[in-house]
């Protein structure tokens, strides 16, 4: 099967739930080095393989069940809420999966796929380290090599996460090139792909990257909305009045936004960091402040400078510290089917010990930014409203920077 | 400049084309040169530039400096980063090659990363780059069947349009990379990226082959070339051999006369 016909000419959907790339309206796309246009090829035809093949669902659901731990519970969380309007809160304990995030479904998904077309060696680039916890862990449960590609900077930030991936098996490879954050670790790993590209799957993280990853990605953490979009009507009897996430890449946003995508009476809102506010160039708020531009090898909306070169994005988290955003949340922000609002570093870390102290959950700093997001919203929406939050994973990996945060660490509260 | 010049790397009407065939009837085949434009600033970018032509370059590949390049190993990483950081403006690019047609006659091929010129206007772009004395582009991330608009702004323009051919790539495609290339096609020596290798892989020389089989007659084999024998032995079977890292790397270490000698050294291997 090759690109041509097969990836490049599109119909149009008639659900927005269908819409199956490479294009999203103007977004999307394949901008890439001809030497990986092959993989990519062989990518998409084994995942178009994979998608029409009842042993392949029937193998990834026995793993979610046997080892990720879906279906993943729903929480309400009444005191939390009280600060938020009154509105009731449910959240997607998308935290609870193995390795603590929503990342795990990605990754399954990609590395059985991975092993069907014969790849021994998967690398991944991380930001927060979540996505490469993940890999890692996959990596070792199917024995193959695992390279994971992490910005220095955020090496440091999310210590406890490298170790969790050098326990695990993996090497991780610092990256100094560029701004040391989590876009460069996607051009390292880019880089890695196209001189091993015969024996390496290239596991990427998030709904970005050059197609099919969006496509591909998406329909593996889709499930977390479809699961959610039947706990809600099981418990409330109706559909939630808004559905929110935090928005890095996109994965976790998608995965429980697509479930709810042709429902046109659920709001759908992603929160992107807004770190010190999107009035200072310290952000990383690429839907909200940012304009159409080619990154990683798809046309999305992008931090850039007029020349188009790609801006120092800034967030207190590493998971969201990525100056694009993935092409379908680019699409349904201009159809204006899903909004996306910024949160500054100061909310999301009010939200963060909000959700401690009030419900005994410490989220990730990624998560953090959605609950802040539900604080706001709440407000607005008034007492009547259910909203369904995508818990996208659990906090352990910030404790060292929430506990600086709050001068909460011993060092630093006996100071 | 002529604006009837035929498509398909198959005709050798562009300005690109006729310097490579020139090369070969004289020489063992072309020398292509590659430097970024702004390193070590813009001045000197611009000597260094017009000093490859006067030691031996039969066609200038000018890199433009972008944030995010996925295909370029450390030395032309490190030498890019620092033009952005001294300044790199994306019009630079057409001061660079006005600068450098006003003192050597040779063509002018720009190496960019695809964001760059879309955001610029691929229009303007295109506009701007001919009106400069520019020749084409070399589109290291932007394929054919993702190119239209560059396609249709090469048509109207008459630009150049150099395409890259990988040895994964399936026939199908090298047809569809020989059909739309204008100049040459940019033959991908080996997996990986720029960067110079002591053993250039054979699936060069397989590559150009199938490349020839599907109507290429200008290849130029590109990607980890950094000796006189390397071109020598690439000019065997193809058309024109491509140096960057090589180059960057003697800018960076010697200056202008240290990029001239190298230049020098390297063009001997283009002797028949
Ligand atoms: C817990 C958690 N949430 C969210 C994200 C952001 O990624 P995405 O927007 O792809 O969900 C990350 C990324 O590292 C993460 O670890």
């Amino acid at each position: 099967m090759t690109s041509l016909s097969e990836s490049f000419v599109g119909t149009p959907a008639t659900h927005l739930r269908d819409e199956e790339g490479p294009f999203f309206g103007e977004f999307g796309g394949r901008f890439m080095p001809e030497s990986l246009i092959a993989a990519l090829d062989e990518l998409s035809a084994a995942y178009a393989e994979a998608k029409l093949d009842p042993e392949f669902h029937r193998e990834l659901a026995e793993l979610h069940a046997t080892y990720t731990g879906r279906p993943s519970i729903i929480t309400e969380v009444p005191r939390f809420a009280q600060h938020a309007g009154g509105a009731r809160i449910l959240l997607k304990r998308e935290d609870l999966n193995h390795t603590g995030s929503h990342k795990i479904n990605n990754v399954l998904g990609q590395a059985l796929i991975a092993r069907r077309i014969g790849k021994t060696r998967l690398i991944a680039e991380t930001g927060a380290g979540q996505h490469g916890v993940a890999t890692a862990t996959a990596a070792a449960l199917f024995g193959m090599e695992c390279v994971v590609y992490m910005g220095e900077v955020d090496t440091e930030r999310q210590a406890l996460n490298v170790a969790r991936m050098r326990l695990l098996g993996a090497t991780v490879i610092p990256v100094t090139a560029g701004t040391r954050t989590l876009k460069d670790a996607l051009n390292e790993a880019f880089r890695d792909w196209v001189a091993n590209v015969e024996n390496t799957h290239y596991l990427l993280g998030t709904v970005a990257g050059p197609h099919p990853f969006p496509v591909m990605v998406r329909d593996f953490v889709k499930v977390i909305g479809e699961e959610a979009r039947q706990q809600v009507i099981d418990l409330t009897g109706a559909l939630p009045t808004a559905v929110i996430a935090c928005v890095g890449g996109g994965s976790n946003a998608i995965g429980i936004f697509h479930a709810f995508l042709d429902d046109p009476e659920v709001q759908l809102i992603g929160y992107e960091a807004g770190g010190d506010g999107v009035d200072t160039p310290r952000h990383a708020s690429s839907i909200t402040m940012g304009r159409p531009g080619v990154l990683h090898g798809t046309r999305t909306m992008l931090l850039q400078d007029e020349d188009g070169q790609t801006v120092d994005s800034h967030s207190i988290s590493a998971g969201l510290d990525y100056p694009g955003v993935g092409p379908e949340h680019a699409w349904l922000s201009s159809i204006g089917r899903a909004d996306y609002r910024p949160i500054t570093d100061r909310a999301a870390m009010a939200a963060f010990r909000l959700l401690c102290t009030t419900e005994g959950i410490i989220p990730a700093i990624e998560t953090a930014h959605a609950l802040a997001g539900a604080l706001e919203l709440g407000r607005e929406l008034g007492p009547d409203a259910t909203i369904l939050i995508n818990l996208s994973g659990r906090g352990d990996k910030d404790v060292e920077t929430a506990g600086r945060y709050f001068g909460v660490l011993d060092a630093e509260a006996a100071k | 400049m002529s604006l009837d010049r035929t498509v398909g790397a198959r005709t050798a009407a562009s300005p690109t084309g006729t310097a490579i065939a020139a090369a070969r009837e004289q020489r063992a085949g072309a020398f292509i040169g590659y430097l970024p434009v702004g390193f070590p600033n813009l001045a000197e970018s611009i000597d260094a530039a017009v000093a490859l032509v006067e030691n031996g370059v039969d066609v200038l590949e000018l890199g433009v400096p972008y944030s995010d390049p996925v295909m370029d190993g450390p030395v032309i990483q490190k030498a890019t980063q620092t033009a952005l950081e001294a300044g790199f403006r994306l019009r630079d690019v057409f001061t660079a090659v006005e600068g450098i047609r006003s003192r050597v006659d040779v063509p002018i091929l720009l190496m960019t990363y695809w964001n760059p010129v879309v955001q610029y206007g691929v229009e303007r772009f295109a506009t701007d780059l001919l009106s400069a004395g520019g020749a084409g582009l070399i589109t290291p991330d932007l394929t054919v069947d993702s190119g239209a608009e560059w396609l249709t702004e090469s048509e109207r323009t008459g630009l150049d349009r150099v395409f890259l051919a990988a040895p994964t790539s399936t026939e199908e495609r090298l047809r569809l990379a020989v059909e739309n290339s204008r100049g040459f096609v940019y033959t991908v020596s080996t997996m990986g990226i720029t960067g110079a290798r002591a053993d250039l892989d054979a699936a060069a020389r397989t590559l150009v082959a199938r490349l020839r089989e599907v109507g290429a007659d200008s290849s130029c084999v590109g990607i980890g070339v950094s000796t006189p024998e390397q071109i020598a032995e690439i000019l065997g079977y193809a058309d024109g051999a491509i140096v960057g890292s090589e180059l960057v790397r003697a800018l960076a270490q010697d200056g202008v006369q240290g990029v001239a000698r190298v230049a020098a050294h390297l063009a001997t291997g283009t002797v028949r």
